[in-house]
C-alpha cells in the first residue's frame, strides 16, 4: 500500500475523493497546490477521517515551472519518500472565450498541459532514481477526441495522454507504474455550471474509482469504465461524418 | 456562468416538480472560508441543499439559488464523544458512509439519505425515533451563520442563542449555514433488528402503537389509503431497534447498495395501479407477525431504493400533503382524513402515519408537536388540490398544522396560526434572503 502520497492540486474534489481512500494509519499526504486554507479544509478533512496520518502542506502554483523540481525535493525531504505522485490540478474554461485569444489559449495549456508534462517529468526522474514508484495523472476522456466544442482542453489533455503512454513505455523496465485515468463527466466545481445529462457521475463514485485503478496498477483508466465503450464508439466515427456533427 | 430556464428545469426542481419557479441564477459555494460576493448579488438569494424538500421552501422564482452542496467537507471527529463537525452541504449518504464504520449511526434521519447536514436543519426534520430523540435540530450543539453583511455567528444553546433558535426549522432564511456540529448515537452496526406487523385498522394501529413505543425506539406504520369501511387504516407497522453484537444474527457481509431505476416520466401512478401496489404490498406479507434483521438502507430509506420514483407521477408533478394534529382530538381527525381521501378516489403511492413524542424542539418554526402525524402524496390536479383544501379543515378544526418541507399550497393565514413564533422569526430573516415560500406565504 502507498503511504508516502504527493499530490498536485489537492484542492481539487476529485483528488480529494481520491485521498479519502488513502487515508490510512501511517499514511503520510503532501498536499500541494496553489491555495493555503482550501489545502488546510483538506487537511483536516482527512486527519478527522483517520487520526494516524500525517499531512503537509505546500504552496504552489502550477505555471511556476521553475518551482517543479524543488517541490519534489521538498516533498521527499519531508516525507523521507514519494511512493505515489497524483497529479489532479486543472481548468475547463469556456471554449467560445478563449478559442480566438492566443494567450488564453497558452494559458490553459500551460494549465493542463504542460505544467502536467512538466511535473510527470519530475515525477519520472525522481522514481527512476529510487527506483520504484507509481504515477498517477488526471487526464479526460475529452482528450480521446477533438471535438469543436471542447478541443483546446481536449487537445491539452490528449498530449498529456499521449505524454504518458510514451512515458510508461520507457519506464516500465524500471518497475515504475505509469497511470493515466481518464474520468468522464464529473459533477465537481469544473463542470457544476454545465446543464444536466444522465451521463454525470458523483465525484465520491469517481473518487472510488480511481482509487480501485491505482490500487490495481492499470494502464489507462476510463472512470467509470463505460467510458471507454462511449469514447471507443466515438472515436470509430469518421472524421467525414464527425465534423457535421455538432458535438 | 448563467444558466438557461432549459437547464434549470431539470437541475434545480423541488422534489414534487411542483410548483416550477426558476430562479434568475444559480451559484455555487464551495469553500467556507471565502465568502460569496454579496454585493455583487443583483438580486435576493435563496440557500439551497439537494432539493428533496418538496414544495416551493427551495424554491426562489426570479432570484438566486445559492447550492451550498459542493460544501462537503468533514472538519473534525471525536471518536470517544460521537461529536462530528463538518460543511453544512455534506450529505447524509455521506455522514453514514463515514459513521457507520466506526460505529455511530446519524442522531435521527428522515426517509431519505440525500439531503444535506443544512436542510436537516433548516427543516428541523424528523425520524422514525422522533418520540425518543427528537428531531435532528435536537442534537446540534453548535453551527456557524454567515449573514449577507459578512458576520459570522457562532450559534449554540448559549451563544447567539436567538439565531440557534430561528435557523433550527428556519427554512434557510436567517442566513447561510457554513458548518455544524452534532452528536451522533453509537450504533455497533450497520443493522437493525425488525418487525413488521399487520394492523385491521386505525384502533389496531394504536394498540400496537402504544406497546412498541415501550420496547422500540424506530416506529413508522404505512397506511393502505384504499381500504374502506372496517378496513378503514389497515396497514403495516414497522418497528426496530439497532442490532446488538451477541444477541441479534448479524449478516458478515454487506448487501450493495444500488438504486433501482425508474426514469419513466409518464404519468404512471393513477388509480388502478396504486390499487393494485397497495393490494400486493399490503398482501405480500402473508402472515400477521414478520421479524428479521435489515440493513439500514432498507429499514430507513425504502424509497432511496426506488431511483427517480417521484418522476412516476408524471410531468405535473405531486404533492405531498403533512400534517400533525395533537394526541387528543388526532384519533378522530386522522379516522376523517382518511375516509376523505379513500372516498375521494385519489391515489397515494404511500401513506404513512406516526405519533410524535413531547420532546420540545429547539427551532422557533419546527414542525413537530406532540401527536399522530399522517403524509399522503398526491399527483397534481384540480381534484386533488380541492381535496387538499377540506383536508386543511379538518386538520385546522382539530388543532394541528402542515409541514412546511412537503408544503407547496398551504394559504398564509394558516401558516401563521399554526406557527405563532411566526413575527419573532421574522425578526432574524436575512434581508438579501427570501423564499418563493415566503413570498407566498405573506400573500393570502
Ligand atoms: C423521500 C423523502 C422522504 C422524506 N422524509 C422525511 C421525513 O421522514 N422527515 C422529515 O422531516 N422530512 C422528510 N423529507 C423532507 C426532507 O428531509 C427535507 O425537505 C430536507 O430539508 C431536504 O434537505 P435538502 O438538503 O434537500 O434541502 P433543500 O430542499 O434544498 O432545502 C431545504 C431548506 O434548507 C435550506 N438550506 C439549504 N442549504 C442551506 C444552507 N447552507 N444554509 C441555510 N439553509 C440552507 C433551504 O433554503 C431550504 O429552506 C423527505 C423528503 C423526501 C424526498
Ligand atoms: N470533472 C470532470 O468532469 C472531469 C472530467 C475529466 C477529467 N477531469 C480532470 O480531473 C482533474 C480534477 O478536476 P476536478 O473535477 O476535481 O475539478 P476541481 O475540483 O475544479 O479541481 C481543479 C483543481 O485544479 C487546481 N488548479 C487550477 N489551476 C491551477 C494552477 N494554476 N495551479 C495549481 N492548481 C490549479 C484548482 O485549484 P484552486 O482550488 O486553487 O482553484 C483545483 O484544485 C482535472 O485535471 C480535470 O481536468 C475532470
Amino acid at each position: 500500500m502507498y503511504k508516502k502520497i504527493l499530490i498536485f492540486g489537492a484542492s481539487s474534489e476529485l483528488a480529494h475523493q481520491t485521498a479519502i481512500h488513502f487515508a490510512a494509519p501511517g499514511v503520510h499526504f503532501f498536499l500541494a497546490g496553489r491555495e493555503v486554507q482550501k489545502l488546510q479544509t483538506i487537511s483536516d478533512d482527512l486527519t478527522a477521517r483517520e487520526a494516524k496520518i500525517k499531512t503537509s502542506i505546500y504552496q504552489i502554483d502550477a505555471l511556476d515551472f521553475d518551482l517543479h523540481q524543488k517541490l519534489f525535493e521538498d516533498a521527499a525531504a519531508v516525507m523521507d519518500e514519494i511512493d505515489l505522485v497524483i497529479i489532479a490540478h486543472g481548468t475547463l474554461a469556456a471554449q467560445e472565450e478563449i478559442q480566438n485569444n492566443i494567450d488564453d489559449i497558452l494559458r490553459e495549456y500551460g494549465i493542463n498541459c504542460t505544467s502536467v508534462i512538466s511535473l510527470s517529468s519530475h515525477a519520472a526522474t525522481y522514481f527512476e532514481n529510487l527506483g520504484r514508484g507509481t504515477l498517477a495523472v488526471l487526464s479526460s476522456v475529452a482528450g480521446d477526441r477533438g471535438r469543436a466544442s471542447n478541443y483546446i482542453y481536449g487537445s491539452a489533455k490528449g498530449a498529456v495522454s499521449l505524454y504518458l503512454q510514451g512515458l510508461r513505455n520507457r519506464l516500465f523496465k524500471s518497475g515504475i507504474k505509469i497511470i493515466t485515468i481518464k474520468p468522464g463527466m464529473v459533477r465537481t466545481k469544473m463542470t457544476a455550471h454545465m446543464a444536466a445529462s444522465p451521463l454525470f457521475s458523483k465525484p465520491e463514485d469517481v473518487g472510488k474509482g480511481i482509487y480501485k485503478a491505482i490500487i490495481s496498477g492499470k494502464d489507462v483508466a476510463y472512470v467509470p469504465g463505460y467510458w471507454k465503450i462511449i469514447m471507443a464508439i466515438i472515436k470509430s466515427i469518421p472524421e467525414s461524418i464527425f465534423k457535421k456533427l455538432s458535438l | 456562468m448563467s444558466i438557461n430556464k432549459e437547464n434549470l428545469n431539470t437541475e434545480y426542481p423541488s422534489f414534487g416538480n411542483y410548483p416550477k419557479l426558476y430562479p434568475s441564477e444559480v451559484k455555487h459555494w464551495s469553500w467556507r472560508h471565502i465568502p460569496p460576493n454579496f454585493s455583487s448579488f443583483s438580486a435576493k438569494f435563496l440557500p439551497r441543499g439537494f432539493g428533496k424538500s418538496y414544495g416551493d421552501s427551495c424554491l426562489l422564482e426570479g432570484g438566486i439559488l445559492l447550492d451550498t452542496t459542493q460544501m462537503n467537507k468533514i472538519i473534525s471527529f471525536d471518536r470517544e464523544s460521537g461529536i462530528i463537525r463538518a460543511e453544512s452541504g455534506i450529505s447524509f449518504d455521506e455522514l453514514l458512509n463515514f459513521l457507520v464504520p466506526r460505529g455511530y449511526f446519524l442522531p435521527v434521519t428522515p426517509g431519505t439519505k440525500h439531503i444535506s447536514l443544512a436542510g436537516a436543519i433548516a427543516n428541523d426534520v424528523h425520524g422514525k425515533n422522533h418520540f425518543s430523540a427528537g428531531n435532528f435540530g435536537n442534537h446540534i450543539t453548535k453551527f456557524e451563520l454567515l449573514r449577507s453583511d459578512g458576520r459570522r455567528l457562532i450559534c449554540s444553546p448559549e451563544e447567539n442563542k436567538d439565531y440557534f433558535a430561528a435557523t433550527i426549522g428556519g427554512l434557510g432564511l436567517s442566513g447561510i449555514i457554513t458548518w455544524a456540529e452534532f452528536k451522533c448515537r453509537s450504533s455497533p452496526t450497520p443493522y437493525f433488528y425488525v418487525e413488521n406487523i399487520k394492523f385491521r385498522n386505525l384502533d389496531e394501529f394504536f394498540e400496537i402503537n402504544e406497546v412498541s413505543e415501550e420496547s422500540f425506539p424506530y416506529t413508522v406504520a404505512w397506511i393502505d389509503c384504499t381500504a374502506k369501511g372496517k378496513h378503514l387504516g389497515r396497514g403495516i407497522y414497522n418497528r426496530g431497534r439497532h442490532a446488538e453484537v451477541g444477541k441479534d444474527n448479524i449478516p458478515n457481509k454487506s448487501p450493495k447498495d444500488g438504486a433501482k431505476p425508474f426514469p419513466f416520466e409518464i404519468a404512471l401512478i393513477n388509480k388502478a395501479t396504486t390499487k393494485m401496489f397497495n393490494l400486493l404490498w399490503y398482501n405480500k406479507q402473508i402472515r400477521k407477525k414478520t421479524k428479521g434483521i435489515s440493513h439500514y438502507n432498507p429499514f430507513f430509506y425504502p424509497l432511496d431504493g426506488v431511483g427517480g420514483w417521484n418522476k412516476a407521477y408524471g410531468k405535473a408533478g405531486f404533492i405531498q400533503y403533512q400534517f400533525v394534529v395533537p394526541l387528543a382530538s388526532g384519533k378522530e381527525t386522522v379516522r376523517k382524513i382518511l375516509e376523505k381521501i379513500s372516498s375521494s378516489g385519489l391515489s397515494s403511492f404511500l401513506v404513512v402515519l406516526k405519533t410524535f413524542g413531547d420532546i420540545p424542539p429547539s427551532g422557533m418554526l419546527s414542525f413537530p408537536m406532540r401527536g399522530i402525524t399522517l403524509a399522503v402524496d398526491f399527483a397534481v390536479s384540480r381534484n386533488s388540490l380541492a381535496l387538499c383544501r377540506e383536508l386543511d379543515v379538518l386538520v385546522n378544526e382539530g388543532g394541528g398544522r402542515l409541514y412546511v418541507a412537503k408544503d407547496s399550497r398551504m394559504k398564509g393565514a394558516d401558516f401563521r396560526r399554526y406557527y405563532n413564533n411566526y413575527e419573532e422569526f421574522s425578526k432574524y430573516i436575512d434581508p438579501k434572503i427570501t423564499s418563493s415560500f415566503w413570498q407566498r406565504i405573506q400573500e393570502k
